[in-house]
């Protein structure tokens, strides 16, 4: 990983390929993205939040789409997340959204995951919180963190 | 009270973070499903567990947990200890119940990192 300088705390953005289906790297992004934050010496509660809706939609992308990017994007007043899928897409977000709602396999449940909980986690811990999706197509989630 | 103590008390065996046992905790979380550890374990906890894969270690990385505790005489799979490694997180294993286990540092005076939920959180 490439250094990172404390000054970009104000001004950073980076991209982070996910793939599909690789349940032994799963978390790795989020991991990465973790150490990021810490080290342009963010609030411990901004990183956590972060570290926490970046983990449940990287596990999200690994679970059920082919591949994935998500973005970081940091300024002066926000933690911006972005976890972009090329995958099957939601047929209805409104259920999907619903706490314990849940379409994993096996081999998801077995990694502790997969009881319906991502989403919600994802919209108890993000300040913003937007779902957009096309079945077929792809997943596009949004979540900023406040800085202020 | 120090990770060395929560050894004793579970009669654990050390997998992980040998160099680690001064280090002090006084709450913890027991669940086998990460996406409610992640929703309500405190960073600097004990996370009780039943489960051993990578997701654990890297749930507790996500977190800041203190160290693992395997329950039920669970043991990290090969990939897992080489993750905790890396990442520094100390890993332990007994062989009591989860229960048990919850019980015996409760007793001695390590508390839940939360005692209720505000929400139901789901599972309705």
């Amino acid at each position: 990983m490439h250094p990172v300088d404390i000054t970009e705390k104000n001004n950073y953005q980076r991209s982070f390929y996910v793939e599909g289906g690789n349940f032994t790297y799963a978390g790795i992004v989020s991991t990465s993205i973790k150490s990021i934050l810490k080290k342009m010496d963010l609030p411990v509660d901004l990183v956590r939040k972060s570290a926490i809706v970046s983990y449940e939609s990287e596990i999200n992308i690994v679970s059920y789409a082919k591949k994935g990017v998500i973005k970081l994007t940091i300024d002066s007043r926000t933690i911006q997340i972005e976890a972009i899928d090329e995958g099957p897409g939601i047929p209805d977000i409104e259920l999907a959204m619903q706490a314990g709602y849940s379409t994993a396999n096996q081999r998801i449940r077995e990694m502790g995951f997969g009881a319906g909980m991502g989403l919600s986690n994802i919209k108890r811990y993000a300040d913003v919180f937007d779902l957009t999706s096309e079945v077929g197509k792809g997943t596009y989630l949004k979540m900023i963190i406040n800085r202020i | 009270m120090k990770l060395r103590e929560v050894k004793e008390i579970l009669d654990a065996e050390v997998i992980i973070g040998d160099d680690k046992l001064d280090m002090e905790v006084k709450t913890a979380f027991g669940a086998d499903l990460m996406s409610d550890v992640l929703a309500f374990a405190k960073a600097g906890g004990l996370l009780l567990t039943g489960l051993t894969n990578e997701q654990v270690i890297r749930t507790a990385d996500i977190l800041d947990i203190a160290a693992i505790i395997m329950v039920r005489g669970k043991r990290p799979t090969a990939e897992s200890m080489a993750l905790a490694r890396d990442l520094d997180i100390p890993i332990l294993t007994t062989k009591y119940i989860l229960f048990e286990t919850a019980g015996r540092l409760y007793t001695k005076g390590i508390v839940g990192c939360l005692d209720k939920v505000d929400a139901p959180s789901g599972h309705n």
